[in-house]
Parts: structure tokens; C-alpha cells; sequence
């Protein structure tokens, strides 16, 4: 009986130490994440810097009621994100320099730029 | 009205492109019109049902499923290229020598037009359902009234297929005998430039993660998002910033192409035999 109860136990603590495990890496992931909101067909921040040369995640989150598509032959990125959801993108390694990017179904206001430095 | 016009203009565009190799490259066979014509028929249906489904499609694979959807899109479609490109090059021997015998321009009937009706369909869905979602945002809320809206959309339809008709007639332009050699060489540079647009899908969604870096960067010389630079990025793949992967596909799909049509007897059978000039 106390065996049993002790492998319940057991089983439980590792199922807590297994939560805890995933959270914590998805934790990581969403430090490592950089967030981007789309309001009112505006990027914030319009302006994204990442370290050159390494692999980076953004994290885009579209606060207007429509769809928009993140768009950059740059950084190589076509995303649509329907409105009132959010979409992830990896941004490859890139040199440093200025990628711009928009949002192609309101191009004239949203537009942004990733600087990798 | 003036965003609905360029958009709708851009997409038809690199579908209209498609569509008229397709149609160039299947000059002269009987009821093409009907495939083709089914084919750009049910990628406009399918791009109401994907745009429809556009949020559900994205949160398959853990958010990455609209670019596998695209990437699988892609990989179809340069599979169904590749198909016909190869019967072609198996076929080309008797389909010169059917021509020389009639007399006309009229090759024969039996092409597998399923491949390039599916290619017309693919093309047509992937870019339609942009514009229907972009459309649909229009409509919803930017307070474009609805027949500025029409009027740009029909503008857009017009100049986009403006542009695909005289890649048609300047392809009508080559002389039939070297019209599918033309043809057979444009649909692989397509092909291969769909599957590095594949490949960028991958690496968006973190499938890839080798090979990342940038090869090259023309954007000095050829601005990707410039028209001339929109037309070769949908007709020969053309990017101003690939990645090494990307270019590694695309050489290894152009040689994968011509070694299948070589082993089929060869490219250059199209044409018929030399005349003396």
C-alpha cells in the first residue's frame, strides 16, 4: 500500500518536474521571441534590431479585427496573419545591415524595418 | 481603390504569368482551353476555401501551417512541371514529326494536361487567397465603398492579365519548331525557382535551419519588390537576397530536371530535324 502511494508520488513529482521542464523552455522561447504588434495597420516597434548573425524569432500579433500579411523579400518573409491572431516568423542569420518589411494589405502606413547590427 | 488595384495587380500577375507558359507551352492541342480554363476555375474556388480556412490552416503544426501549406503547395506544383516537362521530352520526337507531316501548326492531342491544368489551379490558389483575404479586409472595415472597390479589383484583374497576355503572344512569337524547347526551358527555371520559394517557407517556419545564410545581395542592382524584379522573381525565381539553401534547390531541381528529360531522349528532340537553310 505505502509502495503504491509512493510511486504515485513519485509519478506525480515527475510529471510536475516534466511541467516545469516544458515551461521553462517555453519560457526561453518566448524571451527569445522578439514581439511585434500590428495596430491600427502600424508595426510598434516599427523599428526591430537583432544581433547580426544569428538566428532570431518574431513574434507577431495582429491587433486589428482584419487580416494582415507581413511582407519582406529582404528578410525573405511572407506571413498572413488573420486579425485578432498572432503568427510566429524566423528571421534567418543576417548580415548586418537594414531589411525593411511591410505589411502588404497597408503598405502606405505599415511599414517597419529590421536592423541587424 | 488605388491599394485594391496593385495588389489585385500583383497577384493575378504572378499567377497570369504561370498561366500564360502554360498556355504558350500547350499551343495548338485541342481542348486546352477546357483544362486550363478548369484549372484557373478551381484555384479561384479553392482560394475562397483557403482564405476561408486561413486561420485554422495557420495553426496546424504548431503555427507553422501556412508555410507548409505553401511549401506543399510548391513541391506539387514543381512536381507537376517536372512531369510534363519529361513526357515532353519523351514525346517531343513524335509530336515534330506529327506537325511536319500535317503541315500545320497543330500539335497532337495527347499531352498530359492534367499536370499544367493542376500547376494553372495551384498558381491560382495560392495568390487568390491573398487577395481574398485581403479584399475581404477591405470590404469589412476600411470604408473603401463597395464599387471603388470592384473598379480597382476589375483594374487589377486587367493589367495583371494585360501583361501575362504579351508574355503569351511574345512566346506565339517563337517559331513553333523551337516553340516547346522555349517552353521546356522557362518551365524548368519555374520550376526551380517554386522550389526555392519552397524552401523559404521552410526556413520561415524553422523547418530548415542549415544553409541559412545569404548568398548574394543584388538589391542595388534589382530590387525584388520593382516590377522588373516581381517578373523575374515569379518566371525564373529571381531573389535579390537568397539564402544558400534556396540557391542549392534551385541548381539541384534544374539538374534534377534536365538529367529525367535527357534520359527521356533529350530536350532538343522537340525540335523537329534540321532543315538545310
Amino acid at each position: 500500500m505505502t509502495a503504491l502511494r509512493e510511486k504515485a508520488a513519485l509519478s506525480a513529482f515527475r510529471l510536475v518536474l516534466a511541467a516545469c521542464a516544458s515551461l521553462a523552455v517555453q519560457m526561453a522561447r518566448a524571451e527569445d521571441a522578439i514581439e511585434v504588434t500590428i495596430k491600427d495597420h502600424r508595426f510598434t516597434p516599427a523599428e526591430i534590431h537583432v544581433p547580426a548573425g544569428k538566428p532570431a524569432t518574431l513574434n507577431i500579433k495582429n491587433e486589428d479585427a482584419t487580416a494582415e500579411e507581413f511582407d519582406s523579400s529582404a528578410l525573405n518573409i511572407e506571413k498572413v496573419i488573420g486579425g485578432g491572431k498572432e503568427g510566429t516568423v524566423r528571421l534567418r542569420p543576417l548580415d548586418p545591415g537594414r531589411y525593411p518589411f511591410i505589411g502588404e494589405y497597408h503598405e502606405d502606413t505599415a511599414q517597419g524595418l529590421v536592423i541587424a547590427e | 481603390m488605388l491599394a485594391t488595384l496593385l495588389i489585385v495587380f500583383r497577384e493575378v500577375l504572378e499567377a497570369g504569368l504561370i498561366v500564360g507558359i502554360v498556355l504558350a507551352a500547350t499551343k495548338g492541342v485541342p481542348a486546352r482551353g477546357v483544362w486550363i480554363a478548369f484549372g484557373v476555375l478551381s484555384g479561384v474556388a479553392g482560394s475562397c476555401i483557403v482564405a476561408t480556412f486561413a486561420s485554422e490552416i495557420g495553426e496546424l503544426f504548431q503555427g507553422s501551417g501556412q508555410e507548409l501549406f505553401n511549401a506543399g503547395v510548391l513541391i506539387i506544383a514543381v512536381a507537376m512541371l517536372t512531369w510534363h516537362n519529361v513526357w515532353m521530352a519523351g514525346h517531343g520526337r513524335e509530336i515534330a514529326r506529327e506537325m511536319k507531316r500535317v503541315g500545320t501548326e497543330v500539335a497532337s492531342g495527347e499531352r498530359p494536361l492534367l499536370a499544367l491544368a493542376v500547376v494553372c489551379s495551384l498558381a491560382v490558389l495560392r495568390e487568390g487567397s491573398e487577395v481574398v483575404l485581403f479584399l475581404y479586409g477591405v470590404f469589412a472595415s476600411d470604408g473603401t465603398s463597395l464599387p471603388e472597390m470592384i473598379l480597382g479589383g476589375a483594374l487589377g484583374i486587367f493589367a495583371g492579365a494585360a501583361i501575362s497576355a504579351l508574355l503569351y503572344f511574345g512566346l506565339l512569337a517563337v517559331p513553333t519548331s523551337r516553340l516547346f524547347s522555349v517552353t521546356s526551358g522557362l518551365i524548368t527555371l519555374l520550376a526551380a525557382g517554386l522550389a526555392a520559394q519552397a524552401v523559404a517557407f521552410l526556413q520561415q517556419a524553422g523547418q530548415i535551419e542549415v544553409l541559412s545564410r545569404t548568398v548574394w545581395d543584388t538589391s542595388w542592382l534589382l530590387l525584388e519588390d520593382s516590377l522588373l524584379g516581381r517578373l523575374l522573381h515569379t518566371l525564373i525565381g529571381y531573389s535579390d537576397r537568397p539564402s544558400a539553401a534556396q540557391l542549392i534547390v534551385y541548381l539541384l531541381t534544374v539538374a534534377m530536371i534536365l538529367t529525367l528529360m535527357y534520359s527521356q531522349g533529350g530536350p532538343r528532340s522537340v525540335k523537329p530535324e534540321p532543315r538545310p537553310s
